[in-house]
């Protein structure tokens, strides 16, 4: 048993790996295509402002949220932070994951300590079954959400879950749980350039356009 | 017009998506919090009323039309539009959106969702499900100039009435004048105060103007209504006659999507620039102001608030105008907790206040002024947009609430020091 679990292994390091990050590549590519292709039209009015001040700004300042509208979406504020800090120390501050990416862009940067990261990714975990919670219980997100919603939940929750176990030697034998670990991150960055996983990438530019128009009509934002 | 059909309609659609509508659907990451924004929800708790969830013919379209795996589906039949389904939008595009903008604020992926929603109903209008009030009126707007069927001749007896009061002349037609004034019908039918004060104002300061027999009406149903067909002639109509004559400056008059339209809307409708400024009213007292040219004495007595205007604030960057302009007739000015460009919406603009069938939900999103006037306990409630007025004059009756609502120029002229300011 143990030697196909290395054949899986080297299947998921190799080959597997290198078609899911093509299809992330090239399907970001397409994606950002598919959009910025379709332009937009030119503004005829005298605007307040120019477009790049306000543009560049709504990147930055949808970052924070406060007062009333803090007071009203808390919960999904300030779980929502604690989910996207979570996954980001995870998935850039964690040594083996910084050396692999060290391996095929030649980039470098410290990592934080594995049990330090090890517990970022519990909290992160829970923040997850949190959201999951609010969105079957909250009247609008129950209401808005579809079965990619639930479908991407899965497939964000899968690598955060694997990789823990595999790292605490939980469940199965370590090398298929790596394994296990591997897949579902090709998984996710099979399908992240067509779900809404792109918000990625989009949220800067979707921030972008609304900076830049509000700007143009004086209006900051 | 051409017929309406479902065809037209789907392909309204389609034309109206370019790369701000396919960033912002490609990134919502369905949270809900653009709901807590729009009064329709926090008012009913209906989570139908959630922006994203209004332009959803939108985004199917955009799925089908500009994306490879929409495509794909598209030729399985999944996720198809339907004229039922265009038909049934009705009430969330129009009925409960009153296109306040209040929503592009808080989406923390950056959505403009009322751009997307300004943009579906191009879809609607054109398949024929617009509300019958929008309907009437913009033919009404077409025909006559006035969404409300005002005549020049109803006008010019308002101009008389003016002049009789006064003892000022009201210049009709004037060539080269520094402003041409626009009026909404509804000022010239609810409010003549406004044209009093208009004449009164610009005798103090010593500003050339002149209204014009052939474009008086600012308002434009073409745009509530999601035509840009109709916007672009009614707007044409204002354009070619202010140029015609010359003008320097057009101003909008106290009406929020008035100054949208004619400021941001009507240039790109057109496809060019105008040979003139336009501004709002307030933005020409404030600079009057600033110039020592609007002169008031006294102060108003009553405790009193500023209703913002969505399409001035929000939508418009007019916020510090009204304050100031304020201030000089009131020591007792104070501000509602969200105001600014975080106000709330009275509950009947982008033509809302024309969907007969949609005044119950008018008055229940009225609460949310209603809750925000009680906290402030003011005797008076200013504002700068006719529409608002009536909207909330009527959800103030709804709920036996006893408070006036003065527009703001009016209430500026009231206070005027006599004898001008030469
Ligand atoms: S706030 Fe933005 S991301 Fe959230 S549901 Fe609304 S449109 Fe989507
Ligand atoms: S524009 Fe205003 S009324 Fe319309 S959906 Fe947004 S918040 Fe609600």
């Amino acid at each position: 048993m143990e030697a196909n679990y290395t054949e899986l292994l080297a299947w998921a390091r190799g080959p597997g790996f290198e078609i899911a990050l093509a299809i992330f590549t090239f399907g970001i590519i397409l994606r950002l295509l598919e959009i910025l292709m379709l332009g937009r039209k030119k503004d005829y009015f005298v605007a307040r402002e120019s477009r790049f001040g306000g543009g560049f700004r709504t990147m930055f300042s949808r970052f924070f949220v406060s007062g009333k509208t803090l007071q009203r979406s808390w919960f999904i504020i300030v779980v929502g932070y604690a989910f996207h800090l979570g996954l980001f120390v995870v998935l850039f501050l964690f040594t083996p994951h910084i050396i692999l990416i060290q391996s095929s862009l030649g980039l470098n940067w410290p990592g934080l300590p594995s049990t330090l990261v090890n517990t970022v990714t519990i909290v992160t975990l829970l923040a997850m079954l949190a959201l999951l919670f609010n969105r079957l219980t909250h009247k609008v997100t129950r209401y808005l959400s579809t079965l990619q919603d639930y479908f991407v939940w899965l497939v964000v929750f899968l690598p955060l879950l694997t990789g823990y176990m595999a790292y605490n030697h939980m469940g199965l034998s370590y090398q298929l749980m790596l394994a296990l670990h591997i897949l579902s991150v090709e998984l996710l960055m099979v399908v992240f350039p067509f779900t809404k996983l792109m918000h990625t990438f989009t949220t800067f530019t979707s921030r972008w356009y609304t900076g830049a128009s509000a700007a143009q009509r004086g209006v900051n934002i | 017009m051409a017929k309406a059909t479902f065809e037209r309609g789907y392909n309204a659609l389609k034309e109206q998506i370019d790369a701000p509508i396919a960033s912002f659907l490609s990134s919502c990451v369905h949270c809900g919090m653009c709901a807590e924004a729009c009064l329709f929800y926090a008012e009913t708790g209906d989570p139908r009323y959630t922006p994203i969830r209004k332009l959803e013919p939108l985004r199917k379209v955009w799925k089908q039309e500009y994306t490879l795996l929409g495509k794909l589906t598209s030729l399985l039949g999944i996720g198809k539009l339907t004229d039922g389904e265009l038909a049934e939008w009705k009430e969330y595009v129009y009925d409960s959106c009153t296109l306040c903008g209040r929503c592009s604020l808080v989406c923390p992926v950056g959505n403009d969702l009322v751009y997307m929603i300004r943009k579906t109903r191009e879809g609607l209008a054109a398949a024929g499900h617009a509300p019958e009030g929008q309907i009437e009126a913009s033919k009404r707007a077409i025909k006559t100039g006035s969404p409300m069927g005002v005549t020049l001749h109803a006008l010019n007896a308002q101009i008389k009435h003016v002049e009789a009061n006064t003892g000022l002349s009201v210049p009709l037609d004037v060539q080269d004048a520094n402003y041409m004034v626009l009026l909404s019908s509804m000022e010239i039918v609810n409010f003549p105060e406004y044209l009093e004060a208009i004449a009164k104002i610009m005798h103090q300061a010593g500003e050339s103007w002149t209204l014009c027999s052939d474009a008086f009406e600012a308002t434009n149903s073409g745009i509530q209504i999601g035509s840009s067909d109709i916007a672009r002639e009614l707007v044409s109509r204002v354009v070619n006659n202010a140029e015609k004559l010359n003008v320097k400056v057009v101003i909008s008059p106290e009406c929020g999507h008035a100054y949208s339209a004619i400021r941001w809307e009507g240039p790109n409708l057109i496809g060019r620039a105008y040979k003139f400024k336009v501004q709002h009213i307030l933005e020409v007292l404030d600079e009057f102001r600033a110039a020592n040219k609007l002169k008031t004495e006294g102060f108003e007595e009553s405790r009193l608030t500023f209703h913002d205007p969505c399409q001035l604030v929000r939508r418009g960057g007019v916020v510090q105008q009204p304050r100031n302009l304020l201030n000089m007739v009131s020591k007792n000015f104070v501000e509602m907790e969200e105001h600014g460009i975080d106000n709330w919406c009275c509950g009947g603009g982008g033509g809302q206040s024309a969907i007969e069938e949609a005044e119950e939900l008018r008055t229940k999103a009225f609460n949310r002024k209603k809750t925000q006037l009680d906290q402030l306990g003011v005797e008076t409630l200013v504002t700068a947009c006719a529409n608002c007025r009536i909207v909330m004059e009527e959800g103030l009756e709804a709920y036996q609430m006893d408070i006036p609502i003065v527009g703001l120029t009016e209430m500026l002229v009231e206070h005027l020091v006599e004898e001008g300011g030469k």
